[in-house]
């Protein structure tokens, strides 16, 4: 108990009494980073491209694997961690998501409404043609 | 390992709080401070990826995703890119251990994964201007050069800058400023690669499926 405490910068890695007590190097972690990331974009372009699975579905199934694999980068490639030294990080992380969140399901919602409200539909500018 | 320590024991002196512990390292700092600049530039992918949203079916006419987009290219410029993502991670690795020969390696390895990303990347763009579906053809193909071409831009920056690290590695030796800025590289190039994921999961692999 006699370190100070201190936060962890983002991306860095383990330290080296924290990788001997696991007994791993730490190429192992970006190793491990690697196989994970290539199993799902490998997973990716098969959803993309396999008649097997219902269609409709196949963006969102997409949209998972993305998501899953930026995960996978965060913590295996920049370290991201829930452990006490990243809470700072986290925190700016989750504030990212969450303005991005907002912009990106914002911006479609706000558009598909009034794509649907700009074209009214036929029999309304029938009713319209008529006065 | 596994002492259980009283709460008032942790608080009056075995850890100190943040604001006792007094100000944090410049290599926390700095690091911090690149981490929120990389989650602004995110934020601002995620406008881009906003308006590509809106605009993706907009082709008044013109060739669409499917039409366009060739799936081979775009396998071959992901597994340049998280390579050279991974390679990205052995370096930084390489300069924690103050081994020069092989922080060159993989900064070499790095670099030339990334330049051949970028020379697939260019050579998508061009051949598809080529066949008609330039920028200005419709909305949709305005949003996607806008969206993959800031990518590719900022993986051009990227490439200059770890030519520029290199030439300070060499000329300067691994003191703190150096290494500090090599760490900022590191994490910048991991960001491109998450923006990259979602580019080729939103872009190329929804057109085509679409």
């Amino acid at each position: 108990m006699t370190a100070t405490y201190c936060d962890r910068a983002p991306g860095e890695p383990s330290t080296l009494a924290e990788r001997e007590a696991q007994g791993h190097p730490s190429a192992f972690v970006y190793t491990i980073g690697l196989v994970l990331a290539v199993i799902l974009t490998a997973t990716s372009f098969w959803v993309a491209n396999t008649f097997l699975l219902w269609g409709p579905g196949v963006p969102l199934g997409l949209a998972v694997l993305a998501i899953a694999q930026m995960g996978v980068h965060l913590v295996f490639f920049l370290h991201i961690t829930t452990g006490p030294d990243n809470t700072n990080n986290v925190l700016a992380l989750a504030f990212g998501v969450l303005i991005v969140t907002v912009v990106v399901a914002g911006s479609l919602w706000i558009m598909a409404n009034l794509s649907d409200n700009m074209m009214p539909p036929p029999e309304l500018m029938n009713l319209h043609m008529q006065h | 390992m596994n002492i259980v320590v009283p709460i008032h024991d942790m608080r009056s002196d075995a850890l100190p709080s943040i604001s006792e512990a007094g100000p944090a390292p410049k290599r926390i700092v700095v690091a911090y401070g690149f981490w929120i600049f990389l989650l602004s530039d995110i934020v601002m992918f995620g406008a881009l990826f906003a308006g590509y949203a809106v605009l993706v079916n907009a082709t008044a006419g013109g060739p669409n995703g499917a039409a366009l987009f060739n799936q081979v290219t775009v396998a071959i410029e992901t597994a340049c890119l998280l390579a050279s993502s991974y390679t990205c991670g052995l370096m930084s690795l390489a300069i924690n251990a103050r081994h020069r020969a092989a922080t060159y390696f993989w900064a070499l390895v790095t670099f030339v994964l990334g330049a051949a990303f970028l020379a697939l990347e260019i050579r998508e763009f061009a051949h598809m201007i080529a066949s008609g579906a330039a920028p200005q053809r419709s909305a949709f193909l305005s949003a996607f050069f806008t969206l993959v071409g800031c990518h590719g831009l900022h993986v051009t920056g990227g490439l200059v800058w770890l030519a520029v690290m290199m030439a300070q590695v060499a000329a300067r030796g691994f003191r703190p400023a150096v290494e500090r800025r090599l760490r900022c590289f590191s994490l910048f190039w991991h960001a491109l690669d998450i923006i990259w994921v979602g580019l080729f999961s939103v872009v190329y692999l929804m057109g085509v499926a679409a």
